[in-house]
């Protein structure tokens, strides 16, 4: 009550309550099951609470409440962390009020939500921020539907718990029906200090790398491909200074992976009646984890993603990069339990819940995969080599290349490998490959290596002359028919970019105006990530886009590691060659070594961010500031 | 004093980097009040690389030390760094072989380039000789993950010497490493104040075997074996001591 008391801002009557909670009164109970994870449809699909819109007000504070069972600080909204489901309504006028009561200016972005740029949340950017004690009124029509989220966009609070989920109703009916709805939020908590995992990133390369290849990874791979293949493979790592385990920078040595803010054993359930249809809206408000999420014995149907709706995908896995948003539909016949499970993509560790017929039942936990080594793609993307030749010849794409007549394509270059030592690539010997296990190198494809010229591929494709594909068409290096590390798509039906179609085209049809192309970079053994090589202290001035203008961002990743590359108060288009019926995100996964683009209607006048959305890569400098003017 | 000169060198250089430090303006007509939304901070870190006690063969037992500490950002960076020894039951203080204050720049994704004034001899004592240098000094990871430091230093009378230190890490389990290491001294002048003659004058090779209890705090064990050639060795011989030895260490490696 004391803590309540000193809410600057006007209290619902569950603030108070969750104020009474922090004095100990049933704290536990609804701690650790907020509203919104409870285990009940549509209301009580969340653990954390509902704050309904579109009136809602939110208090920030730091409190000392357990986390997975164990004493923790985190920054809480509302009384947990993380923060409870806000709820609005396609077609209101949202008004949120969020009340500082940190010592330290704090901020909340509405992730996802294309509203008036002084209402986006970014400090330095779209406000000055929200000072100690004082509370931010953010007010904005809400004019989409969907599976979102919000977090703090101040620091690295957002490690701290400083995130929930933000659903908007739609005003129409959705084109697919579910009988009960259930939020899973996916974070990655630490005991430790962010500002201390920041430093130890900095400091120590690998730190929390205790997956990397060791002298008995060698000898066991001597015994499979011989020791030729397997030195000429540990020479070219080793001679980039590399390491192909390098999957997460930060792993399950110290995050305890949360499924609405519950540890695998504290086991959040879903309740579910056999027969009814199930929507999951599954949001990963990680700072740096990558998801492999399944339910084994249920496909999934994939029907939205990043809150848009998609043509339905079934799916037995999919893979949620840091930020993104998935809706699937499962409808569980059988009366037994089905465990949700979210692998962190390095293997270290996972998010469990259940989804069951009743509480306190379990399924079994799947066992966990192995780490799986990074291959040619990521190594092509790195070290001193010519990067943008180089990515080009990864993973090309088969289906860009069907249809191609061979002969119209004199022009296979090869100068663009000409950058490369071969000398020093042995690695890229057929009879090296042949020892390899394909299914751990996704990016690997003959015809790939054949350094074909990007131009004359495009060329080739579309007819056109000034050298730009046409809309919707995948660029040549993308690789999006892959689901990414560690999966093997044979193993079972994977979730792959290339499946996302639209119900029907995006409103801007016109084909881009131009070409804006980002290079994703980065330097390892200092921790500095940036775009085009310049971190944010080092840029001179935002990008800049024309006021509705059209144009296609073409994003090369050149780093070793996947960057969920996000853009505020505008929707990219993602180009995965499904013409004009492309999905729209606001969060592009870019694997290593890849070439991709996304077309944008540059409508929304204002400063956005736009960042990698891996919060210390972002700390670090991969953060840029779009200008539309 | 030459070593006045080179420190306030060396402070201009350090107000140079407090001014390169500073936020590029990013000129997307943000009020002036408004902070920056990636705030950099720059930040310091101690490595203590070795600190043993090592039990030559031939020579008397000593604490030994090696440690580099930094405070700056990504690219500018002051560094301290010290090597030296404590040899035990010889009445004398300890005495750093090597001791460095240097401005540092990333001049390459892997390799830092410093420069600064160096310092030999004990701190508060008279037990050793003492002399000052210019230091130049190349720091970083050639392929294959050699951590490497080499540089040249130029003392105070005009002698001109260089070392170069080189370790690489065996990974045996996620915890256990193995790692080699060399040092080699090279010398252009005689001092024979210093037991230093032309040309080659030490190499010394180790073996240590650390494990992680935690990736800050290691304690290892391992051995050594060490060499000095031509006129050093001579020179050596000459004070009755030792020109090749062998011995074995345990100590902990820790960084902040």
């Amino acid at each position: 009550m004391i803590k309540a008391n000193q809410t600057a801002s006007p209290l619902t009557r569950r603030q108070v309550l969750k104020g009474g909670s922090a004095l100990g009164l049933g704290a536990m109970a609804l701690r650790l099951s907020p509203a919104w994870a409870a285990p009940w449809g549509q209301t009580a699909a969340y653990p954390q609470g509902t704050e309904q819109g579109p009136n809602v007000s939110l208090a920030i504070r730091r409190e000392s409440f357990p986390v997975a069972g164990q004493s923790a600080r985190p920054i809480s909204i509302n009384g947990t962390s993380p923060g409870p489901l806000v709820r609005l309504r396609e077609g209101q006028d949202a008004v949120l009020r969020v009340t500082n009561l940190l010592e330290e200016p704090t901020s909340i972005h509405w992730h996802g939500l294309i509203l008036p740029p002084e209402m986006d949340g970014v400090p330095g950017v779209s406000f000055a921020g929200i000072a100690p004690g004082e509370t931010f009124t953010y007010r904005f029509p809400v004019r989409q539907n969907g599976t979102y989220w919000y977090h703090s966009h101040s620091g690295l609070q957002e490690q701290l718990g400083h995130a929930g989920p933000l659903i908007i109703d739609a005003a129409e009916p959705e084109p697919f029906r579910y009988d009960r709805e259930h939020v899973l939020l996916l974070t990655d908590w630490s005991f430790e200090d962010p500002a201390t995992i920041f430093h130890n990133l900095k400091i120590g390369e690998g730190y929390y790398n205790f997956q990397e290849r060791t002298v008995a990874d060698f000898f066991a791979d001597v015994e499979r491909h011989g020791f030729a293949d397997t030195a000429a493979q540990r020479a070219m790592w080793a001679d980039m200074r590399m390491s192909s385990r390098d999957i997460a920078d930060v792993t399950g040595s110290t995050y305890t992976y949360l499924m609405n803010g519950q540890s695998p054993s504290q086991n959040w359930t879903a309740l579910f009646k056999p027969g009814e249809t199930q929507r999951l809206r599954v949001i990963n408000g990680s700072a740096m984890t990558y998801f492999d999420v399944r339910i084994p014995g249920l496909t999934m149907t994939v029907v939205a993603a990043d809150g848009q709706p998609i043509q339905p995908v079934p799916v037995e896995e999919f893979r949620i990069g840091v930020a993104e948003t998935y809706d699937v539909l499962v409808t569980p016949e059988a009366n037994t339990a089905y465990t949700l499970f979210a692998e962190s993509m390095d293997r270290s560790g996972y998010a469990s819940g259940t989804l069951a017929p009743r509480l306190g039942m379990t399924a079994p936990i799947p066992v966990r995969r192995q780490i799986a080594d990074r291959g040619m793609e990521a190594m092509g993307a790195h070290a001193g080599m010519d990067m943008s030749g180089m990515s080009d010849m990864q993973g090309m794409d088969h289906s860009a290349m069907q249809g191609m007549d061979n002969a119209k394509m004199p022009g296979m270059d090869h100068s663009a490998m000409q950058g490369m030592d071969h000398a020093k690539m042995p690695g890229m010997d057929h009879s090296t490959m042949q020892g390899m296990d394909h299914a751990k190198m996704p990016g690997m494809d003959h015809s790939s290596m054949q350094g074909m010229d990007r131009g004359h591929m495009a060329d080739a494709a579309s007819g056109r002359t000034d050298g730009m594909l046409p809309v919707g068409v995948a660029q040549p290096g993308s690789r999006l028919d892959q689901p990414g590390i560690g999966i093997d798509p044979g193993e079972r039906r994977v979730l792959v970019y290339r499946d996302l179609k639209a119900l029907r085209p995006w409103p801007d049809r016109r084909p881009p105006g131009r070409e804006l192309e980002l290079h994703l970079t980065g330097n390892m053994e200092r921790y500095m990530w940036s775009f085009d090589g310049k971190k944010f202290s080092e840029v001179t001035g935002p990008i800049h886009f024309e006021k509705d203008e059209r144009l296609r961002l073409i994003l090369v990743n050149d780093t070793m590691m996947e960057h969920p590359i996000h853009l505020h108060g505008m929707w990219m288009e993602l180009e995965n060659g499904a013409g004009e019926l492309i999905p729209r995100k606001h969060t592009l996964n870019v694997k290593p070594g890849e070439r991709l683009s996304a077309l944008i209607t540059a409508d929304a006048e204002g400063s956005w961010a736009f960042h990698c959305h891996l919060l210390y890569h972002m700390d670090a400098g991969m953060f840029r500031v779009v200008k539309v003017a | 004093m030459k070593a006045k000169r080179i420190a306030v060198s060396l402070g201009t250089t350090i107000a140079m980097l407090a001014a390169t430090g500073i936020q590029a303006e990013d000129g997307y007509d943000a009020p002036a009040h408004w902070p920056s939304p990636i705030v950099e901070h720059p930040r310091g870190s101690l490595l203590v690389d070795r600190l043993e006690y090592a039990r030559p063969d031939e020579g008397d037992d000593a604490l030994v030390w090696d440690f580099r500490a930094w405070y700056g950002g990504d690219v500018n960076r002051v560094y301290l760094k010290g090597e030296g020894e404590n040899v035990q039951g010889d009445g004398e203080a300890p005495e750093f072989e090597s001791l460095d204050l240097l401005y540092s720049r990333l001049i390459a994704p892997f390799w830092e380039l410093q420069g600064g004034i160096g310092y030999q001899g004990g701190i508060a004592t008279d037990d050793h000789l003492e002399r000052y240098f210019g230091v130049i000094n190349l720091q970083g990871l050639v392929p294959y993950r050699f951590e490497t430091d080499a540089d040249l230093r130029i003392s105070e009378d005009g002698d001109l010497s260089a070392s170069l230190e080189s370790e690489y890490d065996v990974r045996i389990t996620q915890r256990l490493f193995l790692q080699p290491r060399l040092e080699m001294a090279v010398s252009a002048d005689e001092v024979p104040e210093f037991g230093i003659g032309k040309g080659l004058n030490s190499v010394r090779t180790g073996l240590r075997l650390r494990y992680e209890f935690h990736r800050k705090f290691a304690p290892y064990i391992g051995g050594y074996w060490q060499k000095t050639y031509g006129d050093t060795a001579d020179m050596a011989r000459a004070e009755g001591e030792a020109t090749e030895d062998t011995g074995i260490v345990a100590g902990i490696r820790m960084w902040y």
